[in-house]
């Protein structure tokens, strides 16, 4: 018998939640077979009744009316478990919105998946919750995303504050551990204190103060919502600092955002490793934001067995490992810990998908990224106010989609849009 | 023992002792955790909300011990017979409080 030991997850949601390590899969080997895709997120819809500034769908959402049926559902689910997924998440837009969620969560439980929903709370009924707990469902994440148009008097919108206490009432009612995520960005950064009193008071487990990642909507508003190094600095002190006071009562996760980072975050866990979406239309995708980037189009649920899509299909190979690597990350002692960064963040900001990371110092391009980490650092009330935020609703979204450069397929050279241009 | 994640990633294990679990205690797996084994990484693994700890072999082995029945000197016995050992006291013990540590187990 040797030592025993555990490969402990690191509690990394943003990036990829399951921080199961991949020696096993050798991910700096070309050739080596990855692991199996752990995480399963069902995006069941991109209807949502919210309009959150910072949403991770696409941009073009409202272009996409097609939602894959309810079989199809649960063969993806019943595909992706037999290849070892474990851990499935509901979420969309709002998964509320779906009624077959409970049917949907039922075969998850049957299969031994370990069930997330991810969900504003809007539609989470007495009943539902019911119904959701007979069909066994696990965990309850509960997201404070629509604050923001009350951002400058965050907690007193009375409204949301009211239905998050019901639903909190109603997650801890049926014993579910509760999640709280709370987006955070320049607007709602300097009250994180009063976020983690919120989580304390509704009795929350773990508090997600989740760092804006600048995608899709979040990178519409980009220069409106990156906060400045100083408001990231206190953050996390504050974030320390409750941290260590309610040791043992609460959880709080606070990542670092990227832009204030010398080093890029290792993307997903690497690229096709663990983590696997279903869009609502049924795209199959190595991350939430993948189809923004250019090449062949990444497979559909029901055109290829999961397996396939995992192990056989060109989109989930595109950018696994490391011989796709080119400039700075050719040769890097620390290619296998980053692997590269996001492959997106590369693609929005230099035009060229396979590019380091330009959040690595490393990078030749990282000027782009202090450039607008210097603009956040210069704005000022009147220069936000001039430039208002662009919420997410399906107007807003066609009004994108038509636009050439829009942010869900970007020009060949998206660096070379102006900040106003994506943001007007 | 220092329990050390396979990567280097250190367990959270500075304030375990061997002390914390009394031989007479019967350990439980405790929420939110749920034990189970995947046949997909041949491990016990411990899933959590959007999370996962994968067990290696004598890990699993010791936590799948823990059903809130038997005590911490029956399972070491049970695990001396399987492993055809009589010196895992320590290590089992040891094990158990880093898992007490993590809140993966409670003791009654």
């Amino acid at each position: 018998m040797t030592r025993p030991t555990a490969a402990q997850g690191e509690a990394d949601r943003q990036l990829g939640p399951l921080g199961e390590r991949l020696d096993a899969a050798s991910p700096g080997k070309p050739n080596a077979r990855p692991g199996p895709p752990l995480w399963l997120l069902a995006e069941l819809t991109y209807r949502c009744p919210l309009h959150c500034a910072f949403c991770f769908n696409p941009v073009d959402f409202a272009t996409v009316d097609q939602e894959l049926s309810t079989e199809s559902w649960l063969r993806v689910l019943r595909e992706a478990r037999a290849l070892g997924s474990v851990q499935v998440g509901f979420s969309g837009g709002e998964p509320m919105l779906r009624d077959d969620l409970e049917t949907l969560v039922a075969e998850a439980h049957r299969l031994g998946y370990y069930t997330n929903l991810l969900t504003s709370g809007v539609g989470l009924t007495a009943e539902r919750a019911e119904a959701l707990q007979r069909a066994g469902l696990d965990h309850v994440q509960l997201s404070f995303q629509d604050s923001t148009r009350e951002a400058n008097d965050f907690l007193s919108h009375t409204r949301t504050f009211e239905l998050k206490r019901r639903v909190a009432g109603l997650i801890k009612q049926h014993d579910w551990p509760m999640v709280l995520n709370c987006v955070i960005h320049r607007l709602n950064i300097d009250y994180i204190d009063k976020i983690i009193d919120m989580a304390l008071e509704l009795g929350a487990e773990y508090i997600e103060l989740a760092n804006t990642q600048f995608y899709s909507w979040a990178e519409v508003n980009r220069d409106r919502l990156m906060p400045t190094r100083a408001q990231v600095e206190r953050a996390e002190r504050v974030a320390a600092d409750y941290r260590e006071r309610y040791r043992g009562r609460i959880r709080i996760i606070f990542v670092v955002p990227d832009y204030h980072g010398a080093r890029p975050k290792k993307c997903m866990n690497g690229w096709g490793q663990v983590f696997l979406t279903v869009t609502p239309d049924g795209t199959a995708l190595p991350c939430h934001t993948a189809r923004m980037l250019p090449g062949a189009d990444f497979p559909h649920v029901d055109a290829m067995s999961v397996a396939d899509i995992w192990y056989a299909s060109e989109g989930f190979d595109r950018y696994r490992g490391t011989a796709w690597m080119k400039g700075a990350c050719v040769d890097c002692p620390e290619q296998s810990r980053d692997l590269g960064g996001c492959r997106c963040q590369a693609y929005m900001l230099t035009g060229d998908p396979a590019a380091t990371d330009p959040v690595c110092d490393k990078s030749p391009e990282r000027r782009l990224i202090d450039a607008v980490v210097a603009r956040a650092e210069a704005a000022d009330a009147h220069s936000l106010a001039a430039r208002p935020l662009v919420f997410r609703d399906p107007k807003a979204s066609l009004a994108l989609a038509a636009e050439p450069d829009g942010s869900f397929t970007p020009a060949a050279k998206p660096s070379a849009r102006t900040p106003e241009s994506s943001s007007s | 023992m220092s329990g050390t994640a396979d990567g280097g990633r250190p367990v959270e294990s500075g304030s375990a002792r061997l002390e914390d679990v009394p031989l007479a205690s019967v350990p439980a797996v405790a929420r939110p955790f749920r034990l189970q084994f995947e046949q997909a990484q041949d491990a016990w693994v411990l899933l959590y909300p959007e999370g996962m700890v994968k067990l290696n072999g004598p890990g699993g082995a010791i936590l799948s011990h823990c059903d809130g029945q038997a005590d911490v000197v029956s399972i070491i016995a049970s695990l001396q017979e399987t492993f055809g050992r009589d010196d895992l006291a320590d290590d089992v013990r040891g094990f158990l409080a880093v898992a007490l540590g993590n809140g993966w187990i409670t003791l009654a």
